[in-house]
């Protein structure tokens, strides 16, 4: 691991301030992710400002019904949270088949947002990567890309998001609230939030540099029936192949949104309005731009069936 | 960095490099040598210790993070003459063979059944409004962060059930 000195934000105007102005600072929540990749060297931060610290690590109600996350949450305390379980329960489904209790200790809603793709090619430094190294290659096309993306990759990169708590966020159109080192505040809906790799897969979102998260809101509860259904090569503590988070109303109306398989969870509006339709419906439209390899071929009819076996819970 | 820390109900001061993990220092620094390296990615859960009552990896967790946070390690659940009753379930139910994982196991073990307690819902709860109950498939699903190459996993489940309905 890389030298590195390290801070303990006050404010989050004095967090922000030292990230935006100091080279090769970043934020550090709960590290899980961070560290892990800082051991690899493909993280190398010159400076941490740990903001565990500042007042983010409440939920409350929102006056129009919704709730507010703090930032610095953890993902067991967000699942385990009554409103949530109550009124957001596709949240505590996709936390829940996340990481492990270890990890969902430690790790915070900020974090999970920010995490990044565990593409195997990122991960190993002998091989080119552009997320890695800009302009270096990817390795993943023509590689190895059974676990990689199947939409809204470029030729640049094909690597996935790799969360499981941003789809659930996806589907009831959650508001990731941020502060700007200039002492301002954005609402980034998450539709918005993550980008697609296109020429520089090393910008994974639209947060500037020292813009710091500091909650998450969700809107009023949609009520409807709660679906998070995670497909992966062991029945606990892996990545999707392909999960589905919904929201199933009694009309068979709803939201859907697919993790897995691009660079930020994967909702397609005009594809989710055929949900009466059927599962082959749906996915037929939210995939139609789909460029799969023939390796991760599998993860389009693996998805309808697992939108099909949501729909069917749904009905019975 | 200077750093304090209460670690098995004791005071404890250090000086650390900014890069030292919390298992590096309670194993290096301090010769808490119980908790275990494993992978050191939180990948296997070797390294599990209770941190302000809730189990993490403390590999993937640095020194420094823990300024005045209340540590437990397996020294400090039990000790060989007043064994924790997690600890003597698992020699009861042979829960470990190698026994490598096991301090990490155990730790982990003892923070479950608390969030069960607690009411934490895990991927494998079906009703997220009513009681959580301790079926085989919730206790193993919850342990999924603990890897054991020699495979003791169904004792280790019967040495949590003893314990959660003692």
């Amino acid at each position: 691991m890389r030298s590195f000195t390290y801070e303990r934000a006050r404010t989050p105007a004095e967090a922000a301030s030292a990230v935006a102005t100091m080279r090769g600072a970043k934020f550090l929540a709960g590290g899980t992710n961070l560290l892990d990749l800082m051991k690899l060297e493909i993280e190398a931060p010159s400076h941490l400002v740990d903001v565990q610290d500042l007042d983010f690590g409440e939920i409350a109600d929102t006056d129009d019904g919704g709730i507010r996350i703090g930032a610095m949450v953890s993902n067991t305390m967000l699942s385990a949270h009554p409103r949530v379980r109550r009124d957001y329960a596709v949240l505590t489904r996709a936390i829940q088949a996340g990481a492990s209790g270890q990890l969902r200790n430690k790790a915070t809603t900020a974090g999970n947002l920010l995490q990044r793709t565990r593409c195997s090619y990122f991960y190993d430094t002998n091989m080119p990567c552009n997320k890695r190294r800009p302009g270096d290659g990817c390795s993943a096309i023509g590689g190895s890309s059974r676990q990689l993306g199947v939409i809204g990759i470029s030729d640049s990169c094909i690597a996935t998001y790799p969360g499981d708590m941003a789809v659930a966020m996806r589907v009831l159109d959650a508001v990731v609230e941020t502060v700007t080192p200039d002492g301002s505040t954005r609402s980034i809906p998450i539709a918005d939030f993550h980008r697609l790799w296109g020429d520089t897969p090393q910008e994974e979102t639209v947060l500037e540099r020292g813009e710091l998260i500091t909650a998450v809101t969700l809107p009023r509860p949609r009520g409807g029936k709660h679906f998070y259904h995670k497909v992966r090569d062991r029945r606990s503590y892996a990545f999707a192949l392909v999960s589905v988070a919904a929201v199933i109303q009694d009309d068979q109306t709803g939201q859907v949104a697919f993790g897995g398989v691009a660079p930020k969870p994967w909702r397609v509006p005009e594809a989710e309005e055929l949900l009466p339709q059927g599962a082959a419906a749906v996915v037929s439209r939210a995939f139609a731009e789909a460029r799969p390899t023939d390796q991760n071929k599998f993860k389009i009819p693996l998805a309808e069936r697992t939108l099909a076996g949501i729909i069917a819970d749904a009905r019975s | 960095m200077p750093l304090r820390m209460k670690i098995n109900g004791e005071a404890r001061e250090l000086e650390l490099d900014t890069r030292t993990t919390l298992l590096d220092a309670l194993r290096e620094h301090l010769q808490l040598t119980g908790t275990k390296k494993g992978c050191d990615h939180g990948q296997c859960g070797a390294c599990t210790v209770i941190v302000n009552g809730e189990r993490i990896n403390s590999c993937l967790s640095l020194a420094v993070q823990h300024e005045g946070d209340e540590i437990t390690t397996i020294e400090g659940l039990g000790t060989p003459g007043d064994l924790h009753p997690m600890q003597a379930a698992f020699v009861k139910h042979d829960g470990y063979q190698c026994g490598y994982c096991t301090p990490g196991q155990i730790c982990s073990a003892v923070s479950v059944l608390k969030e069960i307690r607690n009411g934490v819902p895990s991927h494998v709860t079906d009703d997220l409004a009513g009681d959580i109950g301790l079926s085989n498939i919730e206790l193993r699903e919850r342990m999924s962060g603990n890897i054991c190459r020699c495979g003791a996993y169904s004792n280790i489940a019967e040495a949590m059930t003893e314990v959660a309905e003692a």
